[in-house]
């Protein structure tokens, strides 16, 4: 594993990267020093936007701009992007199918010190409710990049969530292959499925690497791409492994636990297990602090593998 | 304007009054008060100032219109189906199954129709996008917008005034629908915006004030909107809710509520006579 990365700067730097496209206009809402959409200012200053804090009038500006053939990317934490401006999520952007690309950041506990008030908890059940939308959570700098460049070529609304946490690189830059809508399996494995988004895939190599040394063997599935969901790669792990743990920073309402089971219970039941946020508020401390007090960790994932396939044995 | 061109917008003003309750009657359902009280202005707009091409309703070069105050979308249909964007055989299934004319309107389904719109506040937000964009492609289309009086209660709208203002969207021109009702009673009494023009003003907008049911202070206000350089203006009409219709017109209870078929013979018949003394 080389040096880590937050995906947000991941994304802020595909944006230089895209940029060159005249068509690509990048609005903020005065946080684009965090949301990292000042790395795409600082190279293309005349299609940077600032909206100042104005979510709600932000989104609707960014369909009218889309509606004149640009692809407009907006950017703001979760929590506003989301939560406050979902209306016009729903509405302006959505509904019409503008080509608005919406870059989240800030989602999740591992916002840490900020606390509850910025640690969006409820992002992916909002987009992922809206029809026309489509909905990734990369789970490391290189996928972040990926998907970014992938969000733009999409002819449609996309809600893309990135991290405020530097986090590990996981994937090769060079050999990695991204596509929305496919979920990747990084591990082979027979007794259980564990299937994780965003920053979880982490936690869930190594909760893979503890079971295997207990002599558990646990297949891992990254979904980056929450909606539309890749219900094969789903399906046949249900089928291959016969149990199923789900890990996301989200609540466990609506979220990719949720995702998972409504594919299962629509096409092959199985035991599923979920590691996530239960139904409660986030906290102010470090990062990893609050991860741990949530149970959002590779021990967790572990002592839930246990649990399902336990459940699937009964 | 000469008075046979005053005299060709008055009938085309009364000829979508009569769209307008013919679709609100067919469906049963719809909002024909503040429909009436902005047709003046968006028969001013389509019949006489904006370039549009109803054989390419996607033209890149076009002037932008956004119907913030979506719900009198039988105003707008009643205006593109008289411009030839689409059969005027088609306003009559308006909010049916088997209709593209949705209860508000939709850019997905409706030619002519340049952006969703239909919960309010959000419209003029789509309009300041649209200008942003003309102004990054050095583009010289306008982009029009209609608000409600009572629609500027909500917040986004002033999010909106403040961002025209602050990147200089000249080529952004709004009308305030300014008919004093909303559906719970007067805008004074449910939750008064005024004073508007003050308030405005001091959002950085040129403001005009205009009697918006007179052809000739549209259009020398909007000739004044397009010669105002570095703001966007806000054109303050002063309407009646429910205009051209005798019993409709300064009642609350019209603003979203269908005439029955006595209202409506009424109705036609009143817009009916106009149209006949238009022809003498």
């Amino acid at each position: 594993m080389s040096k880590g990365i937050a995906t947000r700067e991941a994304y802020g730097n595909a944006l230089a990267e895209i940029g060159a496209d005249p068509r690509i206009v990048v609005l903020d809402a005065d946080l684009s020093k965090s949301t990292k959409t000042d790395v795409f200012k600082k190279q293309y200053p005349e299609r940077f936007i600032n909206m100042g804090i104005a979510e709600s009038n932000m989104m609707a500006v960014a369909a009218g701009i889309a509606s004149c053939g640009k692809i407009v990317f907006a950017s703001t934490f979760a929590m506003f992007a989301a939560g406050r401006a979902f209306e016009q999520v729903r509405n302006s952007i959505c509904y019409p199918a503008l080509n608005v690309k919406i870059g989240a950041t800030h989602a999740g506990l591992t916002v840490g010190e900020d606390g509850a008030s910025h640690q969006s908890i409820e992002d992916i059940a909002l987009m992922r409710s809206v029809p026309n939308m489509t909905v990734i959570s990369p789970a490391d700098g290189v996928e972040a990049r990926l998907a970014t460049i992938a969000a733009a070529k999409i002819d449609g609304p996309v809600y893309l969530r990135f991290s405020r946490m530097t986090s590990p690189i996981l994937f090769d830059e060079n050999t990695y292959k991204f596509e929305v809508g496919k979920g990747v399996t990084l591990t082979e494995g027979n007794d259980v499925t564990i299937i994780a988004t965003g920053y979880m895939v982490s936690e869930a190599i190594n909760a893979v690497e503890m079971l295997k040394s207990e002599g558990i063997s646990a297949r891992l599935i990254n979904i980056h791409t929450i909606k539309p969901i890749d219900k094969d790669i789903i399906i046949n792990a249900a089928k291959e492994t016969g149990a199923i743990v789900t890990c996301e920073e989200h609540n466990v309402f609506g979220g990719l636990g949720s995702a998972v089971a409504e594919v299962l219970v629509e096409n092959y039941p199985v035991p599923v297990r979920m590691v996530g946020v239960r139904d409660k508020f986030g906290k102010s401390g470090k990062a990893q602090d609050v991860m741990k007090l949530y149970g959002l960790t590779a021990e967790n994932i572990v002592a839930k593998a246990k649990e399902v396939i336990a459940m699937k044995k009964a | 304007m000469n008075e046979s061109q005053i005299k060709e917008l008055k009938k085309y003003s009364t000829i979508l009054r009569k769209h307008i309750i013919e679709e609100v009657f067919s469906a049963q359902s719809g909002h024909p008060g503040g429909s009436l009280s902005c047709a003046d202005i968006l028969t001013v707009l389509y019949f006489k100032e904006m370039r549009v091409d109803p054989k390419n309703p996607k033209w890149e070069d076009r002037d932008r219109f956004v119907l913030s105050k979506g719900h009198c979308s039988p105003a707008l249909y009643a205006a593109l189906a008289e411009k030839g964007f689409f059969p005027k055989e088609e306003l009559v299934k308006f909010r049916k199954i088997d209709s593209f004319l949705e209860g508000h309107p939709s850019m997905r389904y409706v030619p002519g129709v340049d952006m969703s719109t239909g919960s309010l506040g959000q419209g003029i937000s789509t309009a300041v996008g649209m200008a942003i964009a003309g102004k990054l492609d050095n583009k010289d289309y306008n982009v029009f917008t209609i608000l409600g009086d009572g629609e500027i209660q909500e917040g986004q709208v002033w999010e909106a005034f403040m961002a025209a203002a602050h990147y200089k969207l000249d080529n952004l021109i709004a009308f305030l629908d300014h008919n004093g009702l909303q559906i719970d009673g007067k805008i004074s009494e449910v939750m008064s915006p005024e004073p508007v023009v003050d308030k405005i003003k001091a959002f950085g907008w040129h403001v005009i004030v205009i009697d918006g049911h007179d052809f000739e202070q549209i259009v020398n206000a909007i000739d004044e909107a397009k010669k105002t350089k570095g703001k966007p203006t806000m054109i303050i009409a002063e309407t009646i809710k429910g205009k051209g219709v005798s019993f409709m017109e300064n009642q609350a209870g019209w603003h979203g509520s269908a005439p029955n078929k006595e209202q409506r013979d009424t109705a036609i018949a009143e817009l009916d006579a106009v149209l006949a003394g238009l022809e003498v």
